[in-house]
């Protein structure tokens, strides 16, 4: 018994009691999982899954620019991160709005424009390690203005979700029910794609701009698995990220593996269990369990 | 050519376009308070055109097209088609949708509310519903859902997209007894339907549409053999090489290119008898 609480203390809990560094990454991992995976579940609802990703590129350019002007600062380049995503998300929107083109389409346009431009800035001024590290970025590496503002965007973003809910659900469900009501339908929309900007920005220094996605959507995805209900396929993705910051950071830190690639690793094998077991997954159609009467 | 004042929705020479190609040209009339319409005509001959342009979700040119209704006092029902049914809401959330236009995002639920989703899924036949999906209903059951929603809404225009479409004899039955209802509730109600027998058996008003007016008025003078004639002439497809339309255009544009350009376009211009109907007041 003491042996399986000394085993269960060595592997589990120590690394997080000894090491700081290992906090500051656990809490912010934790409450970005709070924040970002509800909002994967909606980009999936409004079949949008792959809208993070190209998000995530389109911050580059400000990334860039933040890091020209204020060096490797967290606060400069977040800022410029937030202000080149909110300004491709708002630029898309306009030119779906005016013109014929769906939403989709005009995102994948600008999104391109915007990554070529972050790449040529980055080329021209920084370093390949550079890139490497807003790309992927460390968990390991979050520093207390760091873990400050993962929380303070995770808490604002939950409450905003929260009262955006209705607006949101109604959009998803039912835009043409939306539009016809004339209450500026295009705003929740709107507001939305800055939630998901505003996560991902957050999540770039501790995952990287392209692992945060991965935080965000995998869960997301792995949670319309199990659930009929909005609710609980909310609860369960957060549920999941949680479960896969914690793990995937005990596995770096014993294997030695970096951090973010390693969580999206954890949320990733969630993800194929769920495939296999959730009751939308592949063994209950296997099982055949007999059918009712009625 | 100036509407009745007392409309509900007065149309003054409407006309709505898709790439400059006319989908409703020049309709003016106008709806009553209080009446039940029916909107027939081909394919292609603008009914959804009409409604989308009375919600708003098209442009309508200013002067054109007045509505004397707040938006959350009109209800309207697209085509089945364009709801996402696989999203993971139940019927009595979906219902409750209704309430949207009076509490908006915040609004709370309430217990007035809730009992209104009940007795509106009570009188669609839905009781025991309300906690399935809506992804796990018929094509007949959500149609119902739907009309659920109208009753909560509780609005005094109400809109409706071919609502009949794939749904079964017992729902329309059920259904058209609602629509019947909101009549004798002195609602104005405008129908898009494709079954005439059933436009004459339950509808008094009805508006003839082939792109232009055919007509519009008391079903039985409408509905004539002439008129259904006139209407399936349409010429669906659209004319690449069709001349501008010359009523809206300014007079010494007009006068200048008077023989340039055709005074309909080429199609109205081969049935010179619909061109100007459209601009008779409706009786």
């Amino acid at each position: 018994m003491t042996g399986l609480a000394a085993w269960l203390w060595d592997t589990a809990l120590s690394p997080f009691a000894e090491f700081a560094f290992m906090r500051r990454a656990l809490v912010a991992t934790l409450a970005l999982s709070l924040s970002a995976a509800p909002l994967g579940v909606f980009l999936t609802l409004r079949r949008m899954s792959l809208l993070g990703d190209a998000l995530s590129h389109a911050v580059l350019p400000g990334v860039a620019i933040g890091f020209m002007l204020g060096g490797l600062s967290l606060t400069a380049m977040a800022l410029g991160g937030v202000l080149a995503g909110m300004a491709v998300a708002a630029l898309a929107g306009l030119v779906t709005r005016f013109t014929a083109l769906k939403e989709d389409a005009s995102l994948a346009a600008i999104y391109l424009m915007a990554l070529a431009l972050g790449v040529t800035l980055i080329s021209g001024h920084g370093t390949q390690l550079d890139l490497l590290h807003i790309l992927f970025g460390s968990a390991l590496g979050v520093d207390r203005p760091g873990l400050l503002m993962v929380a303070g965007v995770a808490s604002v973003s939950v409450v905003l979700l929260a009262a955006m809910y209705r607006g949101l659900v109604l959009e998803s469900f039912d835009p043409v029910f939306l539009a016809a009501s004339r209450r500026c339908g295009w705003l929740w929309q709107q507001g939305f794609l800055m939630l998901v900007v505003v996560n991902l920005v957050a999540g770039f220094q501790t995952l990287g701009t392209l692992m945060a996605v991965g935080l965000m959507m995998l869960p997301a995805v792995s949670s319309r698995l199990w659930h009929d209900t909005l609710a609980a396929q909310l609860l369960n993705a957060s549920a999941q990220a949680m479960l896969a910051s914690v793990a995937g950071l005990l596995l770096s830190y014993h294997l030695d593996t970096p951090s973010g690639p390693t969580i999206i690793g954890c949320a990733g094998a969630l993800y194929m269990v769920s495939l296999l077991v959730a009751p939308g997954g592949w063994l209950p159609r296997v099982l055949r369990r007999r059918h009712r009467l009625a | 050519m100036v509407a009745d004042a007392g409309a509900v929705v007065a149309l003054a020479n409407l006309t709505v376009s898709y790439r400059r190609h006319p989908a409703l040209h020049h309709i003016s009339g106008s709806f009553a308070p209080g009446s039940l319409t029916a909107v027939v005509g081909p394919n292609g001959s603008g009914k959804s055109t009409l409604l989308k342009s009375i919600v708003g979700l098209l442009p309508a040119a200013p002067g054109a097209l007045r509505v004397a209704l707040a938006p959350e006092r009109i209800a309207y029902l697209p085509q089945i088609a364009d709801i996402d049914r696989s999203f993971p809401i139940d019927v009595r959330d979906c219902v409750l949708l209704g309430c949207w236009g009076e509490c908006g995002a915040w609004g709370g639920a309430g217990r007035a509310r809730l009992a209104r989703v009940d007795a509106a899924l009570k009188a669609v036949g839905l009781e025991g519903f309300e906690r399935r999906g809506v992804g796990s209903l018929s094509t007949g059951q959500l149609q119902r859902v739907m009309f659920a929603r109208l009753l909560v809404q509780d609005a005094a225009l109400i809109l409706l997209d071919e609502p009949f479409n794939a749904v079964d004899a017992r729902t329309t039955a059920a259904l058209l007894a609602l629509v019947r209802r909101w009549h004798g509730e002195q609602r104005t109600v405008i129908a898009v339907l494709h079954d005439d027998s059933l436009v004459r058996a339950h509808f008094p008003q009805t508006l003839l549409l082939a792109r232009e007016l055919v007509g519009w008025g008391a079903t039985a003078d409408v509905l004539t053999d002439a008129n259904l004639r006139r209407a399936r002439a349409m010429a669906e497809a659209w004319d690449e090489a069709a001349g501008l339309c010359a009523i809206d255009a300014p007079a010494p544009l007009q006068a200048a290119q008077g023989r340039a350009i055709d005074r309909h376009g080429a199609q109205a211009a081969s049935n010179p008898a619909s061109a100007h109907s459209a601009r008779k007041t409706p009786a």
